[in-house]
């Protein structure tokens, strides 16, 4: 089963944990129902519309509310290195948590020490703190963006916020900071780097582009590198290699966006009832092999 | 309250940016170095807010440094302030600079500001917020959620609501933002 790490913008939500549905406009986990529009319920909503595509069971959300104060990640962090050994995991994502090295830690050690550890996935705050305690290498995918390849890349900076000159780097220098991140031991096996173009990388370099269809609005869209990781998620959870399904996923996600035909003001959930459409367009018109069922 | 007149009339005129006469403040969360940063300046004392050093294993990701002659009086004004600090510490090594470079990007109707990980889109006609992006913290969907839809005139600044990094982040784009749409 697919496990979603990540918090909820509301001050007061409690820690839950439970299969999550999306019914078309919002997510209910464990009973309670959750308005998506970024971060982890769109994460989650993205998960849950690919699940139904690709025949999955629908993902495992494991929530806390934070609005940046640390209350509801700490509370996670301690849930998890207690907890997670009890759950059957196959893969796990991990998302909007506030950076805690030490929470981070005991985390990674309890996931390590399950009988069948899950593939790891990591995302925002999380992807932070793996790179932050030097453990990136254990993780089999981070999906950061440009400005957060930037932070890989520097072997110093604690967060985005303090990398070095090159933070705002354009595309052109996405290689070198990909080298530079593996170079430092700040990459995970696979890198999925969302961006104008997205890329696919391993220590060897850049494994595919994808570069189409091209909508210059949805960088301006928040949640659409939540849309992705979602997917490319599933995609993993159904069994693909973990390059192909960070291929299939930007695509899909792109292609998602495209027919949402967006401009800088479209929300995430104008895009996210378009996944599996998108996905099935690209399995007819582009014969990519169909996805269906679920690994053990 | 007379003290606090008594720093604001007091020249503050040297730089002194020597590691060894400056000091670092360090916070249990990024709020109170916020509003420590507001209370400082507005005191006239030349600190600047700072990623910490490798060596300080404690407090949140932020913290001020300071001239460190001015430590007592710094400390009384914050104690005045209710704020409380964590841990005071001599600068002994460089310390990382936050970002301060900004990216723009001109959609014709909508402009769009990235400073380090994160990114405001604002409608330049009826000037309000309609898309907020990037960063991991989980203030983000958060500021996203209180920000959108309002017009920069009216929007809750990142500044205040904000507690992380990426809040911070956003409040420097929020304030350029408002410098290109003259707001």
């Amino acid at each position: 089963m697919l496990g979603i790490v990540g918090t909820v913008p509301e001050e007061r939500f409690p820690l839950i944990q439970g299969k999550a549905v999306f019914d078309g406009t919002r997510l209910s986990v464990a009973g309670r129902k959750i308005d998506v529009n970024r971060g982890t319920p769109a994460l989650l909503a993205a998960a849950c519309q690919m699940s139904g595509a690709l025949g999955l069971d629908a993902p495992m959300a494991f929530l806390a509310g934070d609005i940046g104060l640390g209350h509801g990640s700490r509370e996670l962090y301690s849930w998890l290195a207690g907890n997670v050994a009890d759950c059957e995991l196959t893969t796990m994502a991990f998302h909007y948590l506030q950076p805690d090295v030490d929470g981070h830690s005991k985390v990674l050690l309890a996931v390590q020490a399950m009988a069948r550890p899950p593939r790891l996935i990591a995302d925002a705050g999380f992807m932070y703190a793996a790179k932050m305690s030097g453990q990136s290498p254990e993780y089999e995918l981070f999906t950061p963006d440009a400005g957060e390849l930037a932070f890989l890349a520097d072997e110093k900076a604690p967060h985005p916020f303090y990398t070095r000159g090159f933070i705002l780097a354009e595309d052109n220098d996405v290689p070198e900071l990909i080298a530079m991140a593996y170079r430092h031991d700040n990459a995970a096996r696979y890198l999925l780097v969302k961006g104008r173009d997205d890329r696919v990388a391993d220590k060897t370099g850049i494994l595919f582009t994808v570069d189409t269809p091209r909508v210059e609005a949805l960088e301006a869209m928040g949640g659409t590198g939540d849309t992705l990781t979602g997917i490319v998620s599933c995609l993993i959870q159904a069994g693909l290699s973990t390059p192909e399904a960070a291929r299939l996923a930007a695509a899909v996600n792109r292609t998602a966006g495209a027919l949402s035909d967006p401009d800088p003001a479209s929300q995430i959930m104008d895009i996210i009832p378009c996944l599996p459409r998108a996905y099935e367009s690209l399995i007819s018109e582009h014969k990519v092999s169909q996805v269906r069922g679920e690994v053990s | 309250m007379a003290l606090l007149s008594l720093f604001k009339k007091k020249p503050r005129a040297r730089d002194d940016r020597s590691p060894w006469g400056r000091g670092i403040l360090v916070f249990s969360n990024t709020s109170e170095v916020i509003r420590s940063e507001q209370v400082i300046k507005e005191a006239g004392f030349d600190i600047r807010v700072m990623g910490p050093p490798p060596q300080i294993r404690s407090g949140c990701d932020l913290v001020i440094e300071f001239p460190l002659i001015e430590e007592l009086n710094i400390l009384r004004l914050l104690r005045e302030s209710s704020i409380n600090v964590e841990q005071v510490v001599p600068v002994t090594d460089h310390l990382l600079k936050p970002v301060d470079l900004f990216s723009v990007k001109d959609f014709g109707d909508y402009l769009m500001v990235r400073a380090a990980n994160m990114k405001i889109t604002v409608h330049t006609q009826s000037l309000t917020i309609v898309n907020i992006s990037g960063g991991g913290c989980p203030d983000v969907p958060y500021l996203a959620r209180e920000m959108i839809g309002k017009p920069l005139t009216q929007a809750p600044s990142p500044g205040d609501i904000g507690h992380t990094l990426c809040g911070y982040a956003l409040q420097l784009a929020y304030e350029e933002v408002r410098r290109r749409c003259s707001v």
